[in-house]
Parts: structure tokens; sequence; C-alpha cells
């Protein structure tokens, strides 16, 4: 009898150490495998050719710091003067300052907007989703659009002048930092506002309450409450947007007028003359300078909550 | 009816009639069948003969659907298009040759593809008009008169040394890289409505009265020699070739560029016609470096432009056909087919109507009328309405094309479209003009 109970016993445990690892990993795999064949292995390869030397028609697989020694050429040797890499990381930045504080100021606010002074969830659910609307159509075209309305002889042009605000065009409305940040806000607004909706619906009503119970006021509550609380969707909708503007350089082309540099127009001007190894240079150092963004903003907030 | 009647009996000549073409369509509803069309094998001789597929790349302002219906109709071959943007050209020609069996690269850029082996010689003896491509490619000269040959010249690259060589030859050989299909000279677009007074000289495009109105290509190779035209023009620097430029005159040249950009004299730099249109057509800007069609298109849109003509001549481009180094056997032989029907004339006429220069103007004469030929190669003035292949008008009666006469106009060239020996450096220095 005892046997038996020990042989059921031993049935009924829960498989060893081996098969409870297996499974897991089983099923992890193909996911794993879709990044290691689509992330990883290009970005060693980026790294690899980040090091080759190139003639005009191919690469040429020998070591070489050139290339690292090119995208930061004149750099010590040119101060207190800028040398070329950090202009653009520079310009570059100014942008992604620029069209981050604006879309986290507005997607913020429509995000509050949309979880406390819309009563009826259902209405929520449906603003939410008509902010995406304009998502339907493509970013290009979406970009292109703001061309004619900003333009010389443009919509908003003709508007200022019928209305006798300015007496000749401006010229500063398109091709301009002011057009490209512009366009920016109009992209990713939206990136900001689903994260931060996201979080503010976890803020519990008790402790909305309670706040208000202890007196503070809604700027208070806000500030004091609220804020901390979507710190983790601020961070979240801030990588989308930063790590978005700091590669783009379609946007800033078409409404920079092709004048304003970007590192990713940098890189485009490069593969264009198919000098892969010096973007497969520059590349290196942009998503170095990406990851310490992230890292940075991981560190400010606890992202993993929202996931 | 009488060019009609010469046109099908140059045609079946080429091809092999219209019973041919017939045959062939009954082949290609059986190939349709099989799964996808894939070719089918173990039939009997004469239906084997399944149609022939040619993958041809190059940029999708050269890939007229109408050509490749003419060539399926008259060859019973069919040109499958595969568009890349022009930065892709190169990229695809040296990084995926398996991707096509002709290519159409700019002059210029066989440069770059012929030293990877990517391509194979074309053989002058297989090719029936090869005697009759007009001497600005051949020879670099029109009516026995040199013309501008700084840059990369089509002379330069026309010839390799023999079928499977990475190297080019200035003296005539058996073996060309390229068939040229189009060529041009490139000057600036002005719109005189909103100038007002007569533009004579590069040096304008630069010239502060145009502050924030003025535009280049946002092409750095391209571009520079722009630049070099209005610096040659401004009398500050004479070159000893614009196309091929030491460092310290790359240095120069941009920063010429670099003062104009930093006092706001460009509006915007394009990258595609389009764009140069509807800049132009928009008084976004009033001067600019501009193609030939783009002003056509503008003009056609009732706006005032010109494609002036200037002192100190015209930047010229070209591109070409060329043979992927994979072509062989049937594939190779309708390879040539095509190429011999390209030359015979329709497809040079019918591109000679949008503004191009065909590679044998000879033939393109035959499928063009008198009064479109005198407009668009004599420099005429247009004896009837000019249309375009679509229909559209053109130009009015007694219109007469900028430029002039095709000998005017090239034989006033200056210098062609190129890549630089310091191609490296000079994209490090665009990068940081476009910093500055």
């Amino acid at each position: 009898m005892e046997r038996i109970h020990r042989r059921i016993a031993v049935s009924q445990r829960a498989p060893g150490p081996r098969g409870r690892n297996i499974v897991p990993y089983i099923l992890v795999a193909p996911l794993a495998a879709v990044f290691l064949l689509f992330l990883v292995a290009p970005l060693v390869l980026t790294v690899v050719v980040s090091f080759w030397d190139y003639s005009e028609y191919e690469l040429i697989p020998r070591f070489t710091l050139q290339n690292y020694r090119d995208v930061f050429s004149g750099c010590l040797a040119q101060l207190p003067d800028l040398c070329v890499a950090f202009k653009v990381y520079w310009s570059t930045l100014k942008l992604c300052l620029a069209a981050w504080s604006l879309t986290l100021l507005i997607g913020f606010g429509v995000a509050y907007f949309l979880r406390f002074h819309v009563r009826s969830a259902v209405a929520q659910v449906v603003l939410l989703l008509l902010c995406t609307i304009p998502f339907w159509t493509s970013n290009v075209i979406r970009t292109m659009s703001l061309v004619p309305l900003l333009g010389r002889n443009g919509l908003l042009n003709e508007g200022l002048l019928g209305l006798g605000l300015v007496r000749q065009p401006q010229d500063w409305l398109l091709f301009s930092g002011f057009s490209v940040v512009t366009a920016f806000v109009h992209l990713y607004t939206l990136y900001m506002i689903v994260p931060i909706y996201n979080s503010m619906k976890r803020i519990e009503q008790g402790i909305l309450e309670a706040s208000h119970d202890a007196g503070a006021g809604e700027w208070q509550t806000l500030i004091g409450v609220v804020i901390p609380l979507c710190r983790s969707g601020i961070a979240i909708g801030s990588i989308f947007v930063l790590t978005a503007v700091m590669g783009d350089f379609v946007t800033v082309g078409m409404m920079g007028g092709q004048q304003i540099s970007s590192i990713g127009k940098v890189i485009e001007v490069e593969m264009s003359y198919l000098h892969l190894p010096a973007a497969a240079a520059n590349s290196v150092v942009l998503l170095g300078t990406v990851l310490l963004l992230v890292l940075g903003l991981a560190r400010a907030a606890d992202v993993r909550k929202e996931l | 009816m009488e060019a009609a009647r010469r046109k099908r009996k140059v045609l079946e000549k080429i091809g092999n009639g219209l019973t041919r073409r017939a045959f062939l369509k009954g082949i290609g509803s059986l190939t349709g069948l099989a799964a996808g069309g894939a070719p089918i094998r173990g039939f009997p001789a004469v239906v084997s003969r399944e149609l022939i597929v040619l993958r041809y790349a190059s940029t999708a302002v050269t890939q007229h659907r109408r050509i490749a219906d003419q060539v399926e109709e008259d060859l019973g071959i069919r040109l499958q298009y595969i568009p890349l943007t022009s930065d892709d050209v190169v990229k695809t020609a040296v990084t995926q040759p398996n991707r096509f069996d002709i290519l159409e690269p700019e002059i210029w850029m066989v440069r770059k593809i012929v030293p990877s082996g990517n391509l194979q010689g074309m053989d002058a003896r297989r090719i029936r008009e090869a005697d009759n491509v007009t001497p600005v490619f051949t020879r670099g000269e029109i009516n026995g008169k040199k013309i501008g040959d700084q840059g990369t010249a089509p002379v330069k690259v026309i010839y390799l040394a023999d079928k499977s060589s990475k190297t080019f030859t200035r003296t005539p050989t058996r073996w060309m890289s390229l068939i040229p299909s189009v060529f041009n000279a490139d000057t600036l677009g002005i719109r005189p409505d909103l100038i007002g007074r007569p533009i004579r000289h590069w040096r304008e495009l630069l010239n502060p009265e145009f502050r924030g109105r003025a535009a280049i290509l946002n092409i750095p190779s391209i571009g520079i020699m722009d630049a070099a035209m209005v610096v040659e023009s401004m009398g500050s620097h004479t070159y000893a070739d614009k196309g091929n430029m030491t460092r310290a005159e790359i240095d120069l040249t941009m920063r010429v560029l670099t003062e104009a950009k930093k006092a706001g004299q460009f509006r915007v730099f394009w990258k595609e016609f389009n764009e140069s249109v509807n800049l132009m057509a928009s008084g976004e800007v009033v001067i600019q470096s501009m193609w030939s069609p783009a002003v056509t298109k503008v003009r056609s849109m009732g706006i005032p432009c010109i494609y002036q003509p200037l002192k100190e001549g015209y930047r010229a481009w070209g591109s070409g056909i060329s043979f992927s180094s994979a072509l062989s056997g049937r594939k190779l032989d309708a390879a040539y087919d095509f190429i011999n029907w390209y030359l015979s004339g329709w497809a040079g006429a019918f591109l000679g109507r949008q503004g191009y220069y065909p590679a044998v103007p000879t033939t393109a004469r035959k499928y063009m009328d008198a009064y479109e030929w005198d407009y668009w190669m004599a420099g005429k003035p247009a004896a009837r309405d000019i249309h375009a292949p679509d229909g559209t008008i053109l130009e009015k009666t007694g219109a007469v094309r900028d430029g002039g006469s095709f000998e005017e106009r090239m034989g006033a060239t200056a210098c062609w479209n190129a890549v630089m020996d310091e191609n490296r450096y000079l994209v490090r220095k665009w990068n940081e003009f476009i910093a500055a």
C-alpha cells in the first residue's frame, strides 16, 4: 500500500527541475529567434562594419578607426568652435527638447482632460480613439500636408495678411525649426497621450478624494498626487518621442527644407553615397546616445510598473 | 499615314511581326495557367518559347509605361520595371546585382558600378545603330566641335577595355559600358514675372537680391557643381575640373555656399522632381537649379517659368542602358533585341517629345513630325501647338525652345554631372555645410 502511495506521490509531483525549465524556453524561443535574427544580428553587423574601410563601390574588411575619427574630426582641435558632430547633436537635441516639452505639455493636458473631466468611461474611450484618427494616414502625408498650410502663399500667411496682422508673408513659418517642431508635435503627441492616460487610469479615486479631503485644491492635487503617480507613463511617452526624434531624417528634411541638420540626416547622406562604414559609425554613436537617454529616463521612473 | 506605314515596316524588321505577337499571346495565357506563370519546360520546341521577361531597374522618371507596352507589342519582350530612387540605383547595382537584367544608371554612376564588376560590356557589333550614337557620347563633340568634358563626361566612361573589364578606356573599343538613353543640359530655372529683369549669369543664384527665394539641389555631388558654376561666374576661382575638385577647391566652394546659407540665401534644398515644381509654381522660390521637364511642368500649369540659358554654359547629364554581368543566353539576346529596338527611333521620338535628347537623333527624327523636330531639336519656332505624349499642350504655336537648338544647347556644355575622386571628403564637407 505504502509503495503504491509513494508511486502516486512521485507521479503527481510537479515536473522535475529540468522539465520545469525547458517549457518556458521553448515558449520564448520563437520571439527570441526573431530578435536574434532581426535585431541583434543587424546590430552586431553594424558595429562590425563601422570598423571597416570602404571605397566608392565596396566595403573593405580591414580594421580601422578612421570612421570614428571622421565622426569626431576636429572636435578637440576646433574648440571653442563646435565640430560637425557636436553641432549636429546640438541641433538634434534642440529639436528633441522642443518636441518633447511640447508633446508632454499637450499630451498631459489632453490625457488629464480625458481622465478627470470627461465623466463617462465610454466617452473617454471614444474620445481617445478620436485622437488616433490622424494616424490612419501615413506620417509622410501628414507632414507634407503642413507645407501648403505654412508656406509663403499658404493658408496661414494669407490669413495673417488678410487680417492685417502682418504686412509681409512670414518666411519663418515654413522650412524652419518652427515648422520641424510643429510637424513633430503633430506626429508624436499621441505617443504621449496614451501612456499618460493609461497611468492616470490607474490612479484610484480614493487617493484623489483623500487629497481633496485633506484640503488640497485641483492644482495641489495635480502637482502633489497626479504627476508623481503618472511618472512611469510620462517616462514611456518620453522614450517614444525622444527616440523617434533623435533618429528622424524624413521630417527634419521635409519641413526643414533640408537645411537643418540632424544626426539621422547625416547618416542618410552617407548611406546615399554608399559610405556604409561611415554611416555605421555614426549609427553606433547615435545608438549609444539614445541608450544613455533611455537609461536616464528609466532611472527617473519605474517603467516596468506600466508593463 | 506615311509615318505609320514606315513604322510598321521597321517594326516587322525588328520583331518578327504581328504573327509572333499573336502567337505569344496564346502562350501567355497558357503559361498563366501554370503556377504563377512559372516557365513550363518539356513542351514541344515550337510552344516552349515563353515570354521573355527583362527586369529593368532605374529611377521611376525613366520608366515609361508606353515604352514597355510598345516593346512587348513589337518584340514580345516584357520589361518588368523596378523603380528605385536615384541613390538606390547605385546601391542596388553594387550590392544586389541579381535583382536586375538591365540597369539604367546615370552616366556618373557607372564610375562607381563598373569597378564592382556587376556590368558587362555591350558588344557594339551586335548593336545596329552603334555608329550613329550621337558624337556627344562617343567623341565628346558636336558637329566636329569639342564640348566641355569636365566631370564624368560620357566620353570618359562609355568604352571598356574588354567585355568584363573593370576599367574605362578613352579610345573607342568594341565594348561599351552603356548605351545612352536620354541626356540634356541643366541650367537655372527662373520666374521671370517675379524677378522682372534679365538673368544672364550663374552668379545670380547667390545674388542677395534673391535672399530667401533661391534653392539648390540637395544632392552633394550635383549641388557643389552648381556652386562651382557660381564661383567661376563670380570670377573668384577657375577650376581645372569642376567635376573632380581638389580638397582645397572643395573647401573653397563649400565656404561660398556656407556663407550664402548663413545669410539666408536658400529657401530650401530640394531633392525631388515634384518638390522643385511646387516650389517654383507656388512662388516660394524664384531662382533655382532645376531640370528641364520640371520647367515644362510649371509652364503647363500656366505659370511663367524659364529654363534660363546662362553665359557660362550648362551642366549636362545623361543616362544610359547597361547590362548586368549575369545576363546570358536567350535573355542576353533579348536584351540586344531591346537595345536595337530602343535605338531604332520610336523610343527616341517618344522621349524627345518630353524634352530629352535621344541617343540616335537620326532615327528618332523618322518618328517625329517635321514641326516637332523643328521645335525640339532644331530650335525653330513651333509651327503648331506642341503636345506632350499624353496629349497636354506644352507650348503654343510660335514658341521657341529655351536655349535654342540641340547643337547650340549641348554645344554650350561646361561640365557633366560627376562623382569626384575626393567624394568621401565631399560628403563629410556637405554634412558640415548642412550643420552650419
